[in-house]
């Protein structure tokens, strides 16, 4: 069973299984409701009738049969709503390792056992393969599209099931393949967005969702003085420098967002390093102790040296070199070369001088 | 193997033959050299075939592009905007698609969990300017026959619009009996191609067009008439008579399904013969439909009507089913093409294919 977007990828993976003369099936969740976008003749969004329709069109040019399910309910409760409420709890949160715990890969894995099918499909860009300590998740060999970040979740026991066949392909490659096999959608542009939040506009997606806007409150410096005003936590997350409306000698980063007292706490460059991490909800495919391990605390991070305890759900991290902007919410993925030892969600940054640092 | 006959019906070859030999004409109905006389000739047969069927004089059959449109020039064509309708909770959407287009005003009058109505509440319903009821004669996905005729004499003078989409081939209408002001059918339920249906108007009512423009259709539906499906139309409705001979075999397959499944939950009371709307408690819905797909048979999940995806149905929804129980509601419809055989690899299939669904959502 292949859980299809109607995007390339998805597609592509669809069709290498078809050629590799596997009996195939098409699954498209309904993650939102896009009625009124429909009506208004607007296209391009994730889960739009476009989508079902090139979803369709490729299960029907491959010979195969397509379904859809309906998951709306599903997805809001178990992902956009967590989601806009980390914001309003000043976390950064991660909606796509979300989606994959909770939508896309525990729920497809039991209708694809329910069809008698013996493996999940997916478009993303990562690797399962055997290891002497059973199945192991890896990255993609095209660095530039490795997703095995977003995938650290699955049920280790899940992963026989499990495949992506787009792991071992260059993203030009995959392209030409969904070309060479006559797919109509072979030049549809890549979803890069979170696929609920249009351009980017954060606050107002999260204001939507909750119904409420959070309160202003102050900007302070690392002494607790205040040297600024903002519109609400939610529109702040660790790191950033843009967007904070104060004007200083020197640029400012968001250090810490506190969201019961709405207060935003910025400082220089050098002050967002932290030495380590401190993780909750932690899984793990093998454990991570004793083994040379980097440490990735978002998706667009190379990954540091790093070494790694753990007590339960909860893994604490000392990195080998302080990293910029360890932001609470987001997901911290453990991997041993390309390999995923697993990962859990970062509580807090730990720095080393001030001891312990909230 | 195909059990959907209520979402659509098989062309019948006599019917296919009449359309594919139209489609390679030439002709505008409205025109008056030869070619267009013929197209005129051909839609004129037609009508009288339609209008046979239902027990209508030609002259009050409106032909549409089908039961939605018919539904839609009834409902705009009879209610001020603003005006108040009482509809049943389980009309098809095309009726309250048509009300919403209209702006009208709605009281639904509800369904009890059996999917039945009861005569009084249309009654009580009313207002002093209510200008339309409307009441189906038959349920598309629980196969509820209603009492059309008891409910129209019971709202006089208030006009009623009978959706018989459903009863159109499967039992026997009579519109001149039925009470109804105005009766609703679609060609492709009944075994004629996809693309016409037809309003029945009683004499004497006064109906504004829908489409207008062009004279045709007496000025109640303008547009170029679409012969080849109209022709078709026409075949599958002198077929009726002898596909409503095969009612009572349609019955006795329906419930040797029935029998064989003493832990199906039947939805609604199926007094249509053909239909079988059902839940196999811890089955879902959708992925029983998807494994019995993979099987290649063909049902559906309650009403077709939602691009593709698979809704929860308004109908069980109505009747006071809960949300997890109504995901779990399936619809079996069969037609005179049916066979025993097909019918006991139906039985068979679906006993094997529960049985791994069943098993599955036991371990969680």
């Amino acid at each position: 069973m292949v859980a299809m977007s109607g995007g390339v990828d998805s597609s592509v993976a669809a069709a290498m299984m078809v050629e590799a003369g596997h009996e195939v099936v098409g699954l498209t969740m309904k993650l939102r409701d896009t009625t009124a976008a429909e009506r208004a003749g607007e296209g391009g969004t994730c889960c739009s009738p476009d989508d079902l329709t090139d979803a369709r069109l490729v299960c029907d040019t491959l010979g195969i049969a397509h379904y859809t399910i309906d998951y709306r309910d599903v997805f809001r409760r178990t992902v956009v709503e967590p989601f806009a409420d980390a914001y309003l709890r000043g976390l950064t949160p991660n909606p796509c390792v979300l989606c994959n715990d909770h939508v896309k890969f525990a729920p497809l894995l039991e209708r694809a056992r329910a069809l008698g099918a013996d493996r999940l499909v997916t478009g993303h860009y990562a690797r399962v393969c055997e290891t002497p300590e059973g199945y192991g998740l890896f990255k993609a060999v095209d660095p530039a599209k490795d997703q095995s970040y977003f995938l650290f979740g699955i049920e280790p026991t899940a992963l026989s099931m499990v495949r992506f066949p787009l792991g071992g392909l260059e993203k030009g490659a995959v392209r030409e393949q969904a070309r060479a096999v006559g797919l109509s959608n072979w030049d549809k542009a890549d979803s890069e967005d979170i696929c609920f939040v249009p351009d980017g506009r954060y606050a107002a997606v999260v204001e939507g969702i909750t119904g409420r806007a959070p309160a202003p409150g102050a900007i302070v410096d690392e002494r607790g003085q205040v040297i600024g005003e903002h519109r609400g936590v939610h529109r702040f997350t660790v790191g950033q420098r843009k967007g904070l409306g104060v004007a200083g000698r020197e640029r400012l980063f968001v250090l810490r967002v506190d969201a019961a007292t709405d207060t935003v706490t910025v400082g220089p460059r050098e002050r967002l390093s932290a030495e380590g991490l401190e993780a909750v909800g932690c899984r793990w495919f093998a454990p991570p102790e004793g083994r040379r391990v980097t440490a990735r605390i978002r998706y667009r991070h190379a990954g540091a040296d790093a070494e790694v305890v753990t007590d339960g759900e909860r893994a604490l991290v000392r990195f080998a070199t302080p990293q910029t902007a360890v932001a609470p919410g987001q997901a911290l993925v453990v991997y041993e070369g390309d390999r995923v030892l697993g990962g859990g969600w970062i509580e807090r940054a730990l720095h080393v001088e001030d001891g312990i640092d909230g | 193997m195909y059990f959907d006959h209520n979402a659509s019906a098989p062309l019948l070859p006599a019917a296919a033959r009449a359309t594919a030999e139209w489609l390679g004409r030439v002709g505008n109905a409205s025109s008056v050299h030869s070619a267009g006389r013929r197209a005129r000739a051909a839609v004129e047969r037609a009508r009288r075939s339609v209008a046979g069927a239902l027990g209508a004089a030609p002259r009050e059959l409106v032909f549409t592009s089908g039961a939605t449109e018919a539904l839609h020039l009834a409902v705009c064509g009879m209610v001020p905007r603003g005006g108040h309708v009482v509809a049943s909770a389980v009309e098809h959407p095309a009726v309250f698609g048509a009300l919403e287009v209209a702006g009208a005003q709605v009281t639904r009058v509800p369904v009890d969990a059996q999917a039945r109505v009861r005569v009084a509440d249309f009654v009580s319903a009313l207002q002093p300017e209510t200008a339309l009821v409307c009441l189906m004669a038959a349920q598309n996905e629980t196969g509820n026959l209603y009492p059309v005729s008891e409910v129209a004499r019971a709202v006089a003078p208030t006009p009623l619009l009978c959706d018989a989409v459903q009863v159109f081939g499967k039992v026997p209408v009579d519109v001149s009996a039925l009470g109804a002001r105005l009766v609703c059918v679609s060609s492709h339920k009944a075994g004629g191609p996809q693309g016409a249906g037809a309003l029945w108007v009683r004499g004497g009512t006064t109906l504004a067009p829908f489409l207008a423009g062009g004279p045709q259709e007496r000025g109640r539906r303008a547009g170029t008439e679409n012969v080849a499906a109209l022709v078709g139309f026409g075949v599958a409705a002198d077929g009726v008579s002898e596909r409503l001979l095969a009612a009572p075999a349609i019955r006795r397959r329906r419930d040797a399904i029935l029998a064989a499944f003493p832990e199906m939950v039947v939805h609604g009371v199926p007094e249509l013969p053909n239909t079988l709307a059902f839940r196999i408690p811890g089955a879902e819905g959708d992925m029983l439909l998807a494994a019995l797909d993979l099987e290649d048979i063909c049902l559906s999940s309650g009403s077709a009507c939602s691009a593709g995806t698979v809704e929860t149905s308004p109908v069980l929804l109505a009747m006071g089913l809960g949300p997890g129980a109504a995901r779990e509601g399936l619809r079996i419809s069969l037609g005179p093409e049916t066979t025993d055989a097909e019918i006991d690899a139906l039985t068979t299939t679906l006993r094997r294919v529960v049985g791994r669904l069943v098993e599955r959502s036991a371990c969680g």
